[in-house]
């Protein structure tokens, strides 16, 4: 057993320790029936009545010390087809509600089990203000109802789509659904539905002494990087109110995780945070890994760690020139852009891929480092630092620059636990919680490297935060390239796939489950697994659910665009139009990562 | 040579060279950018890309003349007509050399800063025509902008015309004969660079057209030559800055005998091109109240200091 394999064999004890702790401190305060669900990635799993679930929620966020503060997901499986259930209760659509301490670098898992076709349930966004999206996406998923929600209008959706698509009977594909018409009639209703009438958002056309002109900024604008739709009610230039408008983008990603194999859904990880490449792999196939038990060399942690760290740089090196150009300054994108290339033809030649390699494996990743790999890694290295501090002459330094964003957009720590941010916008806030240091994963806690940390929590700050995170990739890199470990590239597991093939032409064995393998793929265990990763927006996980099959259950992708986006109005309220553009510069979102 | 067809040749001459420079300012300001910025720029059509004008001539001429329905179609028409009118009619005061230049108007200053303020109906008509919701704001920002900047962009001017004692602007460029403006007038020159940049609204004072924030502000509904005569509108408009404060401040036309004086007037004015077009480069775009504060909390009482100044050190 290697040091990094040992290291992790503990922190996975540690993780299953707490969770006894966690789910004794919960009963010690909670008086109803609790059910516990193992698990296999130690996340404390509880089962809970409908009646009670909004007072364990409480418990859990207010009265549990060192609660926890954050909704990290709220999601839905349709439990109907589902065979491996053993232990749980009955259920026709589960709820699961994921909750996040800051205090105990520990997250728990609420799940509430709900009967009938068109089952509802409180809401609960009194509790948290973030409730308000997770709980329309789950309205427009999976036709759930939750009561006393402020606005349960279709989200993702359009407004008048028929059903819920991600129920086990909504087709997967088009090819499963009658060929599309669309007659003069049924274009007029869907164009009717699209007319934009402000009290439906939630705004008012006049106030005593103005009317208000309202604006639609999106879905293609040149600054909102995306199809983002943004409805502003404006008295001149300065914004009353911002409602923002997603689903543009929605390509419905989590359905497709249920139709592919474990396997073949790699490339459609890729295309989620569409800047952060192989990134978006390593959340998924460390769900399954933990499903399937199967131990990854050192080796295969630190190739993984070296290229989730130069995504995070590609995605910092995009985000910081359209930041600068949301600004007005033209030029550092352009800079940035040669070094961004520089980086992807290293990018290239380790995996053969530019921005979506599709590179990691269930088991290892795809090749094994070729030969010279590092030389120009190391040429990279040795240029970046010097340019970074160049960069940030140009743009950090400017005063126009610092005008613009010092006291924009601002919030604080608590506002952004409420509102579920992670990554750079909550670290700018002031809070050191990264999740490579505070539940370290593929082996980080065996790099040295600095988190850091913002004051204001404004504009410039977010910017200034992902600035430094590209300093601290570096080192992270350099360390990687530095002290490569040996070993396999490819775990030697039977569920591992494409298999290792070096026995398969000696033993029929090998074969057949080569064969199978590449055929069908491989069948992960029955269960489910979460593992979150510090992503390059922020806490970004795949919570998978097997039934024992080749392919998924139910893939839920919580990504952190999802929950910034939401935040929009509360930061632009009170500011100009130009503010705004800087406000959604700052957030480091891209439209793949918020619709999935 | 009579007098009549020196004029006629003037006046053609002129009016070809304003134009075609402003054209062929398109590709140098790609090209120079494209140099700053790491990257190649306009290169493949013609000899390093010069012929690129001719194919963007060709796209925007057969592009189809749109109206909008919705617009007021006579005032969105005359427009981009004016923007390019009152530019091109106030390089017709601007000497050039000696024996080049249009007319003398003994109020040529007047004249030009009468062209330029008028500047600002071309942008107000267009956006207001438009009926586009980002045109209007860019509109509004426009008008309140070039209001707010021409006030000090002729207060800025009267300390050369004291100096000079003329509103001539051939007598300006003469009286520089022992020394160039720029250095009395440094304030003067300065604040004048500012408010012509502001003019013509480009970065860091293009907030009316604001890409990224108004798509592309007040000449959002335009397209093919009518938006043509906006764009090329605003570059006779950086030439026009450019040659003024040539004129003004940077002894027009005089320099060393080797070369011909029009080659100096030339090349100052170039070289000022230029300089704009690296502002363009390197700087981001300000607020729209930070714009306007910096106008009037700023530049207005320095250009009033500059010429009290300049007015206690003359009568002194």
């Amino acid at each position: 057993m290697s040091a990094a394999e040992r290291s992790k064999g503990t922190a996975s004890a540690a993780a299953t320790e707490s969770a006894d702790k966690i789910i004794a401190e919960v009963r010690e305060l909670f008086p109803h029936d609790l059910l516990v669900q193992p698990t296999v990635d130690g996340m404390p799993s509880l089962w809970v009545d409908k009646a009670h679930v909004k007072e364990l929620l409480k418990i859990c966020k207010h009265d549990l010390k060192a609660g926890f503060a954050m909704l990290y997901d709220l999601t839905a499986i349709d439990e109907r087809v589902r065979t491996h259930r053993d232990g749980q209760p009955a259920s026709d659509f589960t709820l699961v509600y994921q909750l996040l301490s800051f205090d105990r670098n520990a997250f728990i898992r609420i799940k509430v089990a709900l009967v009938g076709d068109k089952p509802s349930i409180d809401s609960i966004c009194p509790l948290w203000e973030s409730a308000n999206w997770y709980e329309r996406e789950c309205h427009d998923m999976f036709g759930i109802g939750f009561d006393g929600h402020p606005n349960l209008y279709p989200l993702i959706m359009p407004p008048n789509w028929d059903g819920h698509p991600l129920r086990k009977e909504h087709p997967a594909r088009a090819t499963e659904m009658e060929p599309f018409r669309i007659d003069d009639e049924m274009q007029d209703a869907e164009q009717e539905a699209l007319r934009f009438v402000p009290e439906e958002w939630g705004m008012e056309r006049s106030s005593k002494n103005t009317d208000f002109m309202f604006l639609n900024m999106g879905p293609n604008h040149p600054s909102v990087h995306g199809v983002f739709r943004i409805a502003l009610q404006l008295y001149g230039e300065e914004i009353v109110d911002a409602v923002p408008d997603i689903g543009y983008h929605h390509r419905g990603a989590e359905k497709m995780g249920e139709r592919q194999a474990w396997h073949t859904y790699m490339p459609y990880t890729d295309r989620i945070d569409y800047l952060g490449g192989v990134m978006n792999n390593l959340p998924y196939v460390m769900s399954l890994e933990q499903m399937a038990g199967i131990e990854v060399s050192s080796r295969v942690e630190t190739i993984r760690v070296m290229m989730c760290e130069c995504f995070r740089l590609q995605s910092h090196f995009l985000f910081f020139g359209t930041f600068a150009q949301d600004i007005g300054q033209m030029s550092p994108i352009f800079y940035i852009f040669t070094d961004r290339e520089m980086l992807f033809g290293i990018i290239e030649s380790i995996t053969g891929g530019r921005m979506h390699p599709s590179w990691f494996r269930i088991g290892g990743v795809a090749q094994d480092l070729p030969n010279g790999w590092d030389i120009e890694l190391r040429k990279f290295l040795k240029q970046m630092p010097k340019k970074l501090d160049k960069y940030q002459k140009m743009v950090m330094d400017n005063r126009i620059i610092k005008q613009r964003t010092v006291g924009v957009g601002v919030y604080n720590t608590a506002e952004a636990i409420e509102w579920g941010v992670t990554g750079g916008g909550l670290r700018a806030t002031g809070s050191d919680w990264d999740m490579r240091k505070k539940m370290p994963y593929s082996g980080y806690e065996n790099f040295d490297f600095d988190v850091p940390v913002g004051s204001n929590g404004d504009v410039y700050d977010r910017a200034m935060i992902r600035l430094d995170e590209m300093r601290q990739s570096l080192r992270i890199i350099q360390q990687c390239v530095d002290n490569m470990p040996e070993g396999p590239y490819k775990a030697d597991h039977s569920l591992t796939s494409p298999p290792v093939k070096d026995k398969t032409m000696t033993d029929i064995e090998t074969l057949i489950h080569h064969f199978v393998h590449s055929t069908w793929g491989p069948a992960i265990p029955p269960g489910e697994a979460c593992l979150p990763i510090e992503g390059t927006k922020g806490l970004n996980s795949y919570y998978l659910v097997s039934d024992g099959s080749t392919n998924s259950y139910r893939t839920r992708i919580r990504t952190p665009s999802f929950p910034h986006l939401q935040m929009v109005p509360t930061m632009s309220r009170g500011m100009m139009v130009a503010d705004l553009i800087a406000i959604i510069a700052s957030i480091d979102f891209v439209m793949a990562d918020v619709d999935r | 040579m009579t007098p009549v067809m020196a004029n006629l040749l003037n006046i053609v001459g002129i009016l070809v060279f304003v134009v075609f420079g402003a054209a062929m300012l398109t590709w140098v300001e790609r090209r120079v950018l494209g140099i700053w910025q790491d990257r190649h720029g306009p290169n493949r059509v013609g000899p390093f890309g010069t012929l690129q004008i001719v194919a963007d001539m060709i796209k925007l001429l057969v592009k189809e003349d749109w109206v909008p329905d919705f617009s007021d179609k006579f005032i969105f028409v005359i427009a981009p007509t004016i923007a390019m009118f009152v530019v091109v009619a106030a390089f017709a005061v601007i000497p050039m050399a000696p024996g080049v230049g249009i007319v003398d108007l003994n109020v040529g200053l007047l004249f030009f800063l009468a062209m330029t303020s008028l500047g600002v109906y071309a942008v107000m008509f267009g956006a207001y025509a438009s009926d586009n919701k980002y045109a209007l704001i860019g509109g509004i920002r426009a008008a309140a902008q070039m209001v707010s900047y021409e006030v000090f962009m002729g207060l800025s001017l009267m300390g050369v015309v004291m100096l000079a004692g003329s509103f001539d602007l051939r007598q300006v460029v003469l009286s520089q004969q022992d020394g160039w403006y720029i250095f009395p007038q440094f304030i003067g020159a300065f604040i004048f660079m500012m408010a012509g940049i502001a003019e013509s609204h480009r970065t860091p004072f293009d907030l009316p057209e604001a890409e990224h924030e108004l798509t592309a502000g007040f000449h959002t509904e335009y397209s093919g030559m009518k938006f043509a005569m906006f764009f090329i509108g605003e570059y006779v408009s950086v030439l026009l800055t450019s040659a003024m404060i040539t004129v003004l401040f940077l002894g027009g036309w005089l320099g060393p005998d080797f070369a011909p004086p029009l080659f100096w007037f030339l090349l100052k004015t170039l070289i000022l091109v230029l300089f704009m077009i690296l502002i363009r480069g390197s700087l981001p775009r300000p607020r729209y109240d930070q714009l306007m504060s910096f106008g009037w909390k700023c530049m207005l009482p320095l250009a009033l200091a500059n010429l009290v100044v300049t007015a206690a050190l003359i009568l002194r």
